[in-house]
């Protein structure tokens, strides 16, 4: 077999608030095509990770690494434009457009790039773009609700639109904040195959996520956070069968 | 050149010390109700016309014709005898003399009023709306409070004289050991800087010592948890807003004889006064109060001929100067809290 | 398809164009069809829909737009006095000085979103304002405000040997734009402006607009670099702001610095919610009425007003007649701040939510009454 492809590379990483040391020494390299979740009980540093990796928060040392281009100082929209799209705990969408126009924005911010003065144009000539958008929506099984506006939207569906609003852009890592988190086990179930679904396209995933549920039927490999530190590291069975994890986390929790 | 510095300094003082008032207000507004009140100008300026008001009534008179006696242009001469005077005799010329201070006395209830009034009556529907929506709603109530000022009282300044006994100048280098005559400053800027800081003062023991004040910081501070106590913080929030408008009402009143106020005086402060928050801090009190004096006594200095000389019209500018530059070199302001108003 | 222009786009420009240019006619009866009145409509029309594609697209809320206006005016009469008494010139020129000066602003206030860049705007038009009366007075002629004289080396109209006799006037071409021809002239630029707004609005930039106007954050996450975007807007916008002023100046030319100060652009964002901010036909309404009811209203007399109530019995035709006093002639803008309040209050989507409600209501009203069998809201 050929050497593994890294295509995230969290390198020694550390971040401090004040006295808290909310994260410390982490290194996780994440091989293209995977889905590598992380998991850990509340307050672990598992949200200020993924903050770190996207930009949004500078480390206090070490880098993030991506594909050989380094993450750290980069803005969020540089981030996004390198191939790294993501998924927030609580859906962040255009609440005041439709739900086709939500998929069409990120399908242009592929197309143009951070910046285009375009608008002279109508948005109706972009038909390209219009189908695409269409054809995002149907796979998530959203075309009947696309010119609704997506603040009107139940929470699942915003979710859902949400990761389309990510696929559109067929991003090289994809980074998911709790996915299922406040969802019906239905739409939970909904959400794990199209999951799945997308994994069979080859894209790299970051997941961070409480239900064990939805972790074990996605993850190839996973990585367990406690306070701030890695504790466990590697395939779904491995880190079932540790006790360090079960100490710190399953039997902890339950 | 100290004495040139020291004075300047002192004539800063007093328009620092309204900033600082407007200031506390629109901070303790902001800080408790989230609310960017644009009309808190317009207490202010309501605050003035309450002094105007006061005046106007104590100055009464009964106009009586005198057939008898003409005056130097041979018309009947008119006999005009102010109605307190006539009533309470020497004592009512005490109260037409010293009718500003006099006027703290009736505006504070009144504005009390006023601020609870607009609170419950308007105010408390936007605390959950974009905060451009509550600049606009203020910003038109500001625009009626200047108009109905202005339909009744006209668009011209109205003077109101300070009392006679304090209206000469205190020789402040004598009293601190220096040469007679070369630093005074006139008695009622002193007074009024004395009085924003009785005033200052007063809020921030308010705040510290007395429960309500604790109550209202702890709000400020996380509104959710206070509310789970079962502490009803909206009654405490509402009378927040009437202080606010009682500061900013005070303000106004002693302003009076250093400035004539007219109709748009609200709207001169308003601008200003936004500014100082911005400076001093968005929701930070402290912050406020020093920004207040700091600008008022920048300003003074910026008027000054020699500076004058080096960059022309800088006194023109420099409160939006200053105030453009802290927002984009360091936006929490002086002392301002992180995440207020950062979206 | 139609990649010119939708269908529903199109009507809407025509029919607003057929409005704007038959204005002396149906706004004859109601005592405002002469081209003085009729041009501050076209001029303040284009001031509130450039102002829109700012505050109504991307929800920036300025409160210094008076400036660019300012801006403007003083650089159409420099063009007049400079270069040429031709207005095309002036307004080129004027909106590219108003633009580059927009971009200087909107680069430094941009920086800041939210309450922070409506005060970083109302303090930079502050200090235009108070240097436009002090340190500039060269440039803006303080107080007295600048006009043209017969001296003015008009380098281009001396160029060309043209001479004028008289007191100078601006010019289209050779003619003067006196009467209707003036308002003609700004009723085209009105028309372009609203066209352009209209294809802005239409536009994916539009669609980026709106979109920041929604959620910043995700825009960013999106792969937006939502600065120059947001900056775009505010440079167009200043330029309409530019525009408007150098019409204003075509038509008066005289630029003071009043038109500066941050009351002017507060009226400008009366206007544009009042008519309902974010649509493009709002803010023009409300350019037209605030200017309808000022020039209106702000000429009434206590005279006027005892004619018109003179029906009432007397004591009472007197109290009426004093309580309206307040609102009309120097009270129109009492009038102006309460019904911009009672706007705020309830009706936060201006005149065109107002339009759309009243619509609703009398589609529901028709079909309920077309299935009068039908149930009430349910509860829940």
């Amino acid at each position: 077999m050929a050497q593994p492809n890294v295509v995230l590379h969290v390198a020694d990483v550390h971040k401090r608030f004040g006295g808290l040391h909310a994260l410390a020494d982490i290194d996780l390299q994440v091989e293209e095509g995977k889905t590598h979740a992380i998991i850990g009980p509340n307050g672990a540093g598992k949200s200020t990770l993924l903050n770190v990796i996207i930009g949004k928060l500078p480390p206090s040392s070490g880098q993030v690494v991506f594909d050989g281009t380094v993450l750290t100082g980069r803005k969020p929209f540089q981030i996004n434009q390198l191939g790294i799209a993501r998924v927030f705990q609580t859906p962040e969408i255009f609440a005041d457009l439709s739900v086709l126009h939500n998929v069409m924005i990120p399908a242009l911010a592929k197309r143009d790039g951070m910046f285009t003065l375009n608008m002279l144009r109508s948005l109706d000539s972009e038909t390209g773009i219009r189908a695409e958008a269409e054809h995002m929506l149907e796979d998530v099984g959203m075309i009947n609700r696309r010119d609704m506006l997506a603040g009107s939207l139940s929470r699942g569906d915003k979710r859902r639109m949400e990761l389309a609003m990510c696929l559109i852009q067929h991003p090289r890592l994809l980074l998911l904040d709790e996915p299922t988190a406040g969802m019906s086990r239905h739409d939970t179930n909904t959400t794990i195959e199209l999951l799945k679904k997308i994994k069979s396209r080859g894209m790299t995933k970051v997941i961070i996520e409480h239900d064990m549920h939805v972790v074990f039927s996605l993850a190839d490999k996973i990585s367990v956070l406690a306070q701030g530190r890695i504790i466990a590291d590697g395939s779904p069975d491995d880190v079932r069968g540790n006790p360090k994890v079960q100490e710190a986390y399953l039997g902890g929790a339950h | 050149m100290f004495e040139v510095i020291f004075l300047q300094f002192l004539n800063g003082l007093d328009k620092g010390a309204a900033y600082a008032l407007i200031a506390l207000g629109l901070t303790l507004v902001f800080g408790t109700l989230g609310v960017v009140n644009f009309a808190h100008g317009a207490l202010f300026m309501l605050g003035a016309f309450c002094a105007v008001t006061v005046r106007m009534f104590l100055t009464m008179e009964t106009v009586t014709v005198d057939p008898e006696r003409l005056s130097p242009w041979g018309t009947p001469l008119e006999v005009r005898e102010p109605l307190v005077q006539a009533w309470l005799g020497d004592f009512g010329a005490v109260l037409v003399n010293y009718s500003v201070p006099l006027s703290i006395l009736i505006t504070i209830p009144i504005m009390l009023l006023v601020g609870i009034a607009l609170e419950r009556g308007i105010i408390k529907h936007f605390y959950k709306r974009p905060h451009a929506e509550q600049i606009l709603v203020t910003f038109g109530l500001a625009i009626v409070a200047q108009e109905v000022i202005k339909s009744i009282f006209g668009p011209n300044p109205i003077p109101q004289p300070m009392p006679t006994d304090l209206r000469g100048a205190a020789d402040i280098g004598a009293f601190l050991g220096m040469q007679a005559n070369v630093i005074t400053y006139p008695l009622w800027r002193l007074i009024y800087f004395v009085f924003a800081g009785v005033v200052i003062g007063g809020v921030f023991a308010f705040l510290q010592f007395t429960t309500f004040g604790m109550v209202v910081r702890a709000g400020m501070a996380d509104r959710e948890t206070v509310g789970l106590l079962g502490i009803n913080i909206d009654r405490r929030f509402t009378i927040m807003f009437g202080l606010a408008a009682v500061v900013a009402g005070m303000a106004g009143v002693m302003y009076t004889p250093l400035l004539p106020p007219n109709y748009h005086l609200g709207m001169d402060f308003l601008v200003l006064s936004f500014v100082v928050v911005v400076v001093g801090g968005m929701g930070s009190l402290p912050g406020a109060v020093a920004a207040g004096f700091l600008l008022g006594i920048l300003q003074s200095f910026a008027s000054m001929n020699q500076v004058k000389a080096i960059i022309p019209g800088i006194d023109q500018i420099i409160i939006y100067l200053v105030a453009v530059v802290i927002l984009l070199v360091r936006p929490r302001g002086l002392m301002g809290r992180r995440g207020v108003m950062e979206s | 398809m139609n990649n010119l222009m939708p269908r529903n786009d199109l009507f809407l420009l025509l029919g607003f164009t057929a409005v704007v240019l038959t204005m002396p006619i149906w706004l004859a009866p109601f005592g405002a069809g002469y081209p003085d009145l009729l041009q501050r409509f076209m001029i303040f029309g284009i001031f509130a829909v450039g102002f829109n594609i700012l505050f109504g697209l991307t929800g920036y809320l300025s409160f210094g737009h008076a400036a660019f206006f300012g801006v403007g005016s003083y650089a159409a009469v420099w063009s007049f006095k400079l270069l040429t008494l031709d207005a095309i010139p002036a307004m080129i020129f004027a909106v590219l000085i108003s633009g580059l000066f927009a971009l200087l602003i909107g680069f430094l206030c941009l920086r800041r979103s939210g309450i922070y860049f409506s005060i970083l705007t109302l303090a930079f038009a502050q200090m235009s304002y108070n240097l436009a009366y002090s340190v500039l007075t060269p440039i803006t002629n303080g107080e007295t405000g600048l006009q043209l004289t017969i001296n003015d080396p008009r380098v281009l109209d001396a160029a060309m040997g043209q001479g004028f006799a008289g007191q100078p006037v601006p010019t289209l071409l050779g003619q003067q734009m006196s009467g209707y021809a003036g308002f003609y002239f700004c009723a085209g630029f009105l028309i372009l402006s609203f066209f352009i707004a209209q294809r802005i609005a239409g536009s994916p930039f539009g669609m980026m607009l709106k979109a920041i106007k929604s959620n910043q954050t995700r825009m960013q996450f999106t792969g937006f670099n939502t600065r120059p975007y947001a900056l775009s807007a505010f440079v167009i916008s200043g330029m309409y702001a530019g525009l408007a002023g150098a019409l204003l100046a075509v038509t008066d030319p005289l630029a003071g610095a009043e038109r500066m100060q941050w009351t002017a652009s507060g009226e400008v964002v009366l206007m544009t919610i009042l008519g309902g901010v974010g649509t493009l036909v709002g803010p023009v309404i409300g350019a037209w009425i605030i200017k309808y009811f000022e020039n209106i209203l702000s000429a009434l007399n206590d005279n006027i007003l005892a004619r018109f109530w003179s029906f009432l019995p007397d004591g009472v035709a007197d109290v009426v007649v004093k309580v309206t006093s307040k609102f009309v002639g120097d009270g129109w803008h009492l009038t102006l701040g309460l019904v911009f309040v009672i706007i705020v209050i309830f009706l936060p989507g201006g005149i065109m939510e107002g339009v759309r409600r009243l619509a609703a209501l009398f589609r529901r009203s028709g079909s309920s009454s077309a299935k009068p069998s039908a149930r009430t809201q349910p509860a829940e």
